[in-house]
């Protein structure tokens, strides 16, 4: 079978999947540290889904009030409803403040104060004080942070002249026998070529699977690659039930409008012109956490108080801010709100609609970046050779709900962190292990067959069903009824996958391949995220569950490990390991679960 | 001998139609340039006749609408979908502009789509960027400062200094602006072309930048900077309103100063 195709061989020391901010900053650390290293991207770097976020990135920085990153911890534990493990955490706050330091120095263009320091906005979750008001938190360039972050990653990677694999695609992961990781398999859209990358150090930074939904604010590129290749490879995804719906996607288009644009004083009415959030976080109001805002306005929604002919759709309020402050501070998402929805934001509301927009859930590691596979004896047991970064990873800091401004902080600490470990664990000097020759075969021979397909159903044909029942029975509010109907609707689609057609087979830049080699890594994570969200009978978080309406610290407090048979069927196996409730040091204690209210 | 015309196996070919259902009320041809490196295959145009009332209102929604519903072959790059990331740089109704951001309505008749301008193609409307990525990186496009930097804090800058960088630090690197420039079709192995020279001056506008000497000394040079005449193409096509052409105006001013 693979005698048909052409295969290079490459020995790099690390192999980092993905050119957003993690693999990017991961790259820049092994590159420092004198390793050999390969950032296969199927992007050009600047063109990852970094590049689209907005509102900045949380440390507490403190410049323009006080603030510490032990209240950080605390927003980011209480943001997570109890599923984040805190030792991740403390390591992620008090690594904030430096993380955006090296930013700054790396010459990243931040909004200024005053006095010349970093700008900082409020952000939904942030407070001051553990919970008493917001605090600004959000390190911001403009409404353009992720921008600024990811080509300031870019221009470093090209000083330290790290070796990029533009517009590659990574097929699927060498494993060993051993259970290790020893490189992967990648496909060369400009020439067609196929490649193995033989690697001491695999670095997933693949990136969330946000198209796995019918509307999302994610890229068409954010398909859960990453996520795919692990399922494939035998290993588990946790807590992929936990899905962030961001409140104010642009009703229609889904295009993203920055939660720092209710930090910038933005807020949202109901058709009757009531600010309702003063009455589901009466302390923080439009600035709690997503989770709970997004479900606030879905509730207004249900209940016939949406606004527009039919009652769908919710109005963020900027009008009141003046032309001079949006054009300054948030001049990205003016213009987004004046192309996307026709609406001038200086003037008038913005219609708006709680929007899939982040994954919580995905590859298992702890706080290192090492991946893990987890058995009922060890919980932590660890994958050699395999790391993991970024939203594709859930280290977990995030748990059951995300604040704004942690995922760019995630990416850095973390891709640092993989980073760091990575020249720890891998000796340059080593020999490589040697790739068999039937190494990667697997890979091919899926490759080959999807390149063949001949089956009835187009790849865009499954993959809009796939996002349809994505859509109607993993949303916002979900029921027992509801979810069980969904399992058994994407059970139906995913049977439908060995009948897909693909009608390019050319080698060059094949991207009805790539979108069908995508299609079964969305599959996956579906299959993860909807089988997870069934088994969960309780509401944590992002996943509010109607029949089960309240936290159950007793049964629940755990993260949720799904195992998915990419080869039959798509069927999800689920196992638990318990959640982290320790920190990493003496300097900070456990945060004990309570009630969250904003 | 100059040769006038296009070698044989690249003048573009009519190619096939893709008619819309008979139902449909609201159509709107779209031709749009195939080039398949696997046949050897001269170019054509495909046209596609697309129902306006079951599509999105941008020119990527139709795009995305051949692909999913009419034509899986088709290939162009995409990613973000909201003029940040840069992908879907391509020429559409005879500007280069982002497929994403362009309002099928805007247009008068047949859309016409074809890859960006003068740069090799690698498939249908997906262009060799490679030259154009060399480029930038020759600039070295990174902070450069010896001074130490603060060890527990930021480097200062006023909201002064800041805003200087306003208009430059914004760009997305689709390179409409180069491939829209004449100077840059004729020269793009030597002249940096607008696009990169746009980067050029935001580390030469930043205050924290300690080389300037330096970068206009690499700059100084009849290609690399002095084959743009001014002809505004640049600025008239850049998708985000960035204005490349003041940028080169201000190196070249720059420069000028220095010899003063």
């Amino acid at each position: 079978m693979s005698e048909s195709y052409k295969i290079i061989d490459h020995n790099y020391d690390v192999v980092v999947m993905g050119a957003g901010g993690a693999g990017l900053r991961a790259t820049l650390g092994t590159v420092e540290a004198g390793l050999k290293t390969a950032c296969i991207t199927k992007v050009f770097p600047t063109r990852s889904h970094t590049v689209a976020a907005q509102g900045g990135i949380g440390a507490s920085l403190g410049n323009m009030s006080e603030d510490h990153w032990q209240w950080h911890m605390y927003d980011t534990v209480k943001g997570s409803d109890w599923l984040g493990d805190q030792d991740a955490i403390e390591y992620m706050c008090r690594n904030a403040v430096p993380a955006v330091h090296e930013l700054e120095h790396y010459g990243m263009p931040f909004s200024r104060t005053e006095d010349g320091k970093i700008y900082q906005r409020p952000f939904g979750g942030h407070t001051r004080d553990h919970g008493k008001a917001p605090v600004e938190r959000a390190c911001a360039a403009a409404d353009r942070t992720g921008h600024a972050m990811l080509h300031t990653l870019y221009q470093q990677c090209l000083k330290h002249k790290a070796e990029f694999f533009v517009e590659y695609i990574a097929l699927d992961l060498i494993m060993d026998e051993d259970g290790s990781c020893k490189g992967l398999v990648a496909w060369d859209l400009d020439t067609g070529e196929l490649h193995r990358f033989n690697a001491k150090m695999v670095i997933l930074a693949s990136g969330g699977y946000g198209r796995a939904f019918f509307s999302c604010t994610s890229a068409h590129t954010c398909t859960g690659d990453g996520h795919g290749m692990v399922a494939r490879a035998g290993l588990g995804l946790q807590d992929m039930e936990f899905v962030q719906f961001h409140p104010t996607g642009i009703y229609g288009s889904g295009c993203l409008i920055t939660e720092g644009a209710r930090g910038e004083g933005g807020y949202l009415t109901n058709s009757e012109g009531e600010r309702f959030m003063e009455r589901y976080a009466p302390t923080v109001k439009d600035l709690a956490s997503r989770d709970v805002v997004s479900r606030g306005m879905a509730q207004e929604i249900r209940d016939g108080r949406g606004v527009g002919e039919h009652g769908e759709y919710i109005h963020l309020h900027l009008e009141h801010l003046g032309s001079e402050v949006l054009w300054e501070r948030l001049p990205g998402i003016t213009e987004t709100a004046k192309i996307f929805a026709g609406v001038d934001a200086t003037k008038e509301p913005i219609p708006v609609l709680p929007t899939v927009h982040y994954n919580m859930g995905g590859i298992p590691t702890n706080y290192k970046g090492e991946v893990l596979r987890p058995t009922a004896k060890d919980p932590n047991a660890i994958v050699p050779g395999l790391m993991a970064a970024g939203e594709a990873a859930c280290v977990s800091v995030h748990g059951a709900n995300r604040l704004g401004t942690n995922s760019l902080l995630d990416l850095v600490v973390f891709g640092r962190a993989c980073g760091l470990h990575a020249a720890e664990v891998v000796d340059p000097k080593s020999s490589f292990k040697e790739l068999k020759t039937t190494d990667g075969d697997e890979a091919i021979a899926r490759f080959d067959r999807l390149r063949w397909a001949k089956g009835s159903r187009p790849t865009a044909d499954i993959r809009l069903e796939m996002q349809r029942v994505m859509q109607g029975n993993c949303g916002v509010f979900r029921t027992s009824e509801i979810l069980k109907e969904g399992k058994d609707k994407l059970s139906e689609t995913a049977k439908t996958l060995p009948d897909v057609g693909v009608s390019d087979r050319s080698l060059i830049w094949n991207s009805d391949l790539v979108e069908t080699l995508e299609l079964e890594n969305l599959m996956t994570c579906a299959a993860a995220t909807m089988n997870s969200a069934e088994a969960r009978h309780e509401s944590r978080g992002a996943h509010a569950h109607e029949d089960f309406p309240k936290r159950d610290d007793e049964t629940w407090m755990k993260h949720t490990i799904a195992t998915v048979d990419t080869e039959k069927g798509y069927g999800v196996d689920l196992t638990y390991r318990p959640v982290n409730n320790f920190t990493l040091t003496d300097e900070v204690s456990y945060i004990e679960p309570k009630e969250r209210v904003y | 001998m100059v040769e006038f015309n296009l070698p044989a196996n690249s003048v573009v070919k009519e190619g096939k139609t893709f008619s819309a259902p008979a139902d449909a009320k609201n159509v709107r041809a779209f031709k749009i340039y195939r080039f398949d490196p696997d046949s050897g295959d001269n170019p054509r145009t495909d046209t596609y006749d697309i129902d306006l009332d079951k599509c999105g209102p941008m020119v990527l929604d139709a795009l995305i609408k051949i692909k999913n519903e009419i034509d899986a072959t088709l290939t162009f790059r995409r990613s973000c979908r909201e003029g940040i990331c840069g992908s879907c740089a391509m020429n559409i109704d005879g500007r280069n502009t982002l497929a994403c951001l362009k309002p099928i309505e805007d247009i008068k008749g047949e859309v016409k789509i074809y890859p960006l301008p003068h740069m090799p193609v690698v498939k249908d409307l997906v262009p060799d960027l490679s030259q154009p990525y060399a480029q930038l990186a020759s600039i070295e496009p990174w902070l450069k400062a010896d001074s130490p930097t603060p060890p527990d804090g930021e480097r200062l800058q006023s909201r002064e200094e800041r805003a200087k960088l306003d208009g430059l630090w914004e760009c997305i690197l689709c390179f409409s602006c180069s491939t829209a420039c004449p100077s840059y079709w004729w020269n793009s192995d030597r002249y940096l072309g607008p696009a990169v020279l746009l980067q050029a001056y935001r580390w030469l506008a930043d205050s924290r930048d300690e080389y300037t000497g330096e970068r206009l000394d690499a700059l100084e040079d009849p290609f690399r900077l002095y084959r743009c005449h001014t002809i505004m193409n640049c600025t008239n096509t850049c998708p985000k309103g960035l204005n490349p052409a003041l940028a080169i105006t201000e190196i070249k001013k720059m420069i000028a100063e220095r010899r003063a």
